[in-house]
């Protein structure tokens, strides 16, 4: 053995003399990690994670929660004199007379930044791909919560140095409270110790921050991590490929190599953004004022969608004897989150249920293969996106110049129209795809090459595919839609659960009623053999040419 | 043991599954062809390509080290030391790019470093493992659920209600110590949303400067931010003067006569034209500032609420449901603008007690 082993030989010998390690060594660490570029988007979250929870230990050492009134009479000069709480001095002594204090803030506010951004793609690439359904539906739900306790942790983190774009945000979350019907007077008086902005909520918000959500996350990450481990990640359908292998490079030393470089790849660019891209002047702001705003502010941009839909939610109001229900309110900010987060916790039961099909899946879907799933992802996308940019729309109005009520009405209307219509023409396309597939599959490639047949007839010559290439475009499983049954058995004793039975039955016609089927063996030869001129015996897949009416 | 309907349900689908499984993959067209090899890389077939790749390497960990103490000499080099007028913020910024690049270029060249000497160097074979089924085994299952079931059975807990009723009931009760100890989070609201420190007679005074107002100081179509003069006596420390800003913060505007619809019951409310509103918006608290002269209408930067300060501050676009309240002006001894009263409707956003 080579030195170095010998060298990490003799820590790993005494580490297993007391706990038996190398068992799990042996089987782990030449494991296998499958590669594509599509599998680092959940990397590029856990590692802006651990950069967010290097950077906010380092703050935590000056900043001070506290909304304890003081004069400032520190370094920044336009401040000094000015009445403010403790949190905004100290975030400003941070900025300003630490150094590398106001480039640490900076990581930290990035890092967030891209850690929310790098679940949300990571979940569209789960959702997409089918890689939620069984035996991953509890990270499915566990990367749900996560994702929550992101957003919440975002916004908390927002919220503590107290200057006046956070205290707007949070004055608009205490309107939400507030028009929670019975309780939300007495939760907003709760959480703020009496009235807005009362002098308790940094405090409070900290422990939050730094403490209690973290904590969770960190708990989430590890039970996230060990079921990707100890269910092996999914691959996509190729040669030598299946649902009962997983096909990568070993763990020791290409995925360590690779992972490892990209921890300090997302670290690096995180920190390269902070030295060159300035987020929240909080010194140009300054402290937090309920009686001040400034316009043209925005939250950051995971909770634009909120602040979008509170923009265009209509003014519906109205009263039971006397007491408000303020639907312009309520919808947008505790019903509308209720309304996107049920469904997508549930979608893998969702799916189930409707296919049927409670197998391990361990082979990703190509979108295309799935295209009601990726229409309704599609329409969730859609449906996300115009919240989010309704959140913006006195911004949108200035780049058309047009009045912002114009945008607000045409949000109010697309909300409601766009996604069913994206819905249908990615169903389209899907099925395109799959039309497209399937043709190459039966008569190859485009060559490019037009060919004259004795008859005089001229055509493009199509080239065959690779065996694997083929072989990927048909490895997904054959979809057929749920089949109800008779209605009566053989005895004429109804089928139970009849009513259940025809639900599932119609949506899974929905999912798969028109999904173009991959060729079978059979049609595979007829094609070959229909050739111009092909079609010799044993060279069946050599040369398939001509137009093909199907 | 009784086999649940859980249990047929899960028979049923796992043969369904295996049937299900069969019609699909026998008319699969092409068979798998097995993994193919993956090319030779330049660097496995050219020694010359292989060491250019470890230079490569070897010299972005090199630039890494030196870009790290680049970072210290910055840290010395670029200081943000305040004098009398305070922080020199061009230095903060030099201070923030020096030591940003350097740390951010060393991080970023270790881990291209690492991913390039992985994907030039390393040995490139993909290596294949089996996948198990995750379930157990019927045998195992069968015997941990009876073990399960001896262990229930020596425990008693199914046989001896009285027990097990007990521990449920003590159990059940334990929580709400937890939520009654959050109860001292913060006082019953009560009537204080609905009670600002405005009051009879208090003065209507500019914001900052405090200065009382008379009516002659107002032109026609200006707009004043105001504040009652007791705001002042309030205690400097605290959370009096921030909670009082977001709820007692109001502005002026003069319009002239017959400009403005005058609403029944408001006839005395304007002293000369002038009229005073809220300033916290009634969508969700933001303080309003838009003011357009022209169509006297006041918009909410947050969510662009429109109200319309000749129709007696009705909401006229956007989220907001509520008008703005109007506080009650009139015109002390010494021709000052004072408060009639405190406003008579909820300020700021609605919430459940506000009209009882």
């Amino acid at each position: 053995m080579s030195a170095v082993v010998n060298g990490a030989g003799k820590l790993v010998s005494w580490v297993d003399d007391r706990v038996t390690t190398n068992n799990w060594l042996k089987r782990n660490i030449r494991k296998a990690f499958p590669d594509h570029w599509s599998f680092l988007l959940g990397e590029i979250a856990l590692y802006s994670f651990i950069v967010i929870l290097l950077s906010g230990v380092f703050l935590t050492l000056w900043f001070k929660p506290s909304m304890a009134h003081i004069m400032y009479d520190g370094a920044y000069a336009p401040l000094r004199d000015v009445g403010m709480s403790e949190a905004f001095a100290s975030t400003l002594e941070l900025s300003f007379e630490v150094r590398g204090g106001l480039l640490m803030r900076q990581i930290h506010h990035w890092g967030a930044i891209i850690f929310v951004a790098a679940m949300s793609v990571h979940m569209l690439r789960i959702f997409f791909t089918g890689a939620f359904r069984k035996p991953r539906e509890i990270n499915w739900v566990i990367g749900v919560l996560m994702l929550v306790l992101g957003i919440t942790n975002g916004f908390t983190g927002y919220s503590l140095p107290d200057d006046l774009v956070s205290g707007t945000g949070m004055r608009i979350i205490e309107g939400g409270m507030l028009a929670i019907p019975i309780v939300g007077t007495y939760l907003s008086s709760f959480i703020f110790g009496g009235e807005f902005p009362g002098d308790d909520a940094i405090s409070r918000l900290y422990v939050l921050h730094i403490l209690l959500v973290p904590g969770l996350i960190l708990a989430l990450v590890t039970i996230h991590l060990i079921l990707i481990w100890y269910q092996k990640h999914t691959h996509w359908g190729g040669a030598g490929k299946s649902n009962q292998n997983v096909v990568g490079y070993p763990l020791f030393p290409i995925y360590t190599a690779k992972a490892g470089g990209f921890f300090f790849v997302v670290f690096g660019v995180i920190v390269l953004m902070s030295a060159t891209i300035q987020i929240l002047p909080i010194w140009l702001f300054g402290p937090y004022d309920p009686s001040v705003v400034s316009a043209g502010t925005q939250p950051d941009w995971y909770v634009g969608f909120l602040d979008g839909a509170l923009r265009i939610m209509p003014s519906w109001e109205f009263y039971i004897a006397g007491f408000p229900i303020s639907l312009n309110v309520l919808v947008p900010s505790v019903l509308l989150p209720g309304i996107i987060l049920t469904p997508l916790i549930l979608y893998p039961w969702i799916e189930q249920w409707v296919t049927g099909d409670k197998r391990e899946h361990h082979v990703l879907d190509r979108p295309r293969n799935q295209p009601v799933r990726t229409g309704v992802g599609v329409a969730f996308i859609t449906f996300y996106m115009l919240l989010w940019i309704s959140g913006g729309n006195d911004f949108v109005a200035t780049i058309f110049d047009v009045p912002v009520m114009w945008i607000t009405r045409f949000m109010q209307a697309a909300v409601i129209l766009l996604p069913p219509l994206m819905f249908w023409v990615t169903k389209r396309i899907c099925l395109g795809l799959q039309r497209r597939d399937r043709d190459r599959v039966l008569h190859g490639a485009e060559s490019g090459v037009i060919v004259v047949s004795p008859e005089g007839e001229f055509a493009e010559a199509h080239a065959p595919l690779a065996d694997a290439t083929a072989y990927q475009l048909t490895a997904h499983q054959r979809q057929v839609p749920f089949d109800l049954g008779p209605e009566t058995d053989e005895y004429g004793i109804p089928a139970p659960r009849r009513r259940s039975a025809g639900v599932r039955s119609r949506l899974s016609k929905f999912y798969f009623g028109d999904v173009i089927p991959k060729p079978t063996r059979d049609e595979l030869e007829m094609a070959q053999h229909d050739g111009h001129g092909a079609g010799e015996p044993g060279k069946e897949r050599e040369i398939a040419t001509g137009p093909h009416a199907e | 043991m009784t086999i649940s309907r859980d249990d047929e349900m899960s028979d049923y689908t796992t043969e369904a599954g295996t049937e299900l499984e069969r019609r699909e993959r026998a008319g699969d067209p092409i068979g798998d062809p097995g993994l193919p090899e993956s090319p030779p890389r330049l660097t496995d077939l050219d020694e010359r390509a292989a060491r250019r790749a470890e230079r490569q390497v070897a010299g972005m960990f090199g630039l890494a080290a030196v870009l790290t103490v680049a970072f210290l000499v910055a840290y010395v080099v670029f200081p943000i030391a305040a004098d009398e007028g305070g922080v020199d913020v061009g230095a903060v910024r030099d201070s923030n790019l020096a030591l940003g690049l350097t740390l951010g270029g060393a991080l970023l060249l270790i881990g291209i470093g690492a991913i390039h000497w992985a994907r030039k160097l390393m040995t490139s074979h993909q290596v294949v493992h089996e996948r198990h089924e995750l379930r157990s085994n019927d045998e195992t299952r069968a015997a941990a659920l009876a073990d399960f079931e001896v262990g229930a059975e020596e425990s008693g807990f199914g046989r001896r209600k009285l027990i097990r009723n007990s521990l449920i009931g003590a159990m059940l009760l334990l929580p709400l110590p937890a939520v009654i100890l959050l109860r001292d989070l913060g006082p019953a609201p009560g009537g204080v949303k609905k009670n600002t420190v405005w009051d009879t007679g208090v003065r209507v005074v500019k914001d900052r400067s405090f200065t009382p107002i008379r009516p002659s100081d107002m032109q026609v179509g200006s707009l004043v931010v105001a504040m009652p003069e007791t705001y002042q006596d309030l205690p400097d420390h605290g959370p009096a003067r921030p909670n009082e800003r977001g709820k007692a913060s109001v502005f002026l505007i003069r319009m002239q006569p017959g400009e403005f619809r005058v609403e029944e019951g408001r006839e005395n409310w304007h002293v000369d034209g002038i009229v005073c509103y809220s300033k916290i918006c009634t969508h969700v608290g933001c303080p309003i500032t838009l003011y357009e002269r022209d169509t006297h209408h006041m918009l909410c930067p947050c969510h662009q609420s429109t109200f319309d300060l000749a129709n007696s501050g009705e909401a006229i676009f956007g989220p907001a449901n509520r008008p703005l309240p109007q506080l009650p002006l009139a015109v002390d001894d010494e021709g000052y603008l004072i408060a009639q009263s405190d406003f008579v409707d909820p300020v700021g956003p609605s919430f459940w007690e506000m009209n009882t």
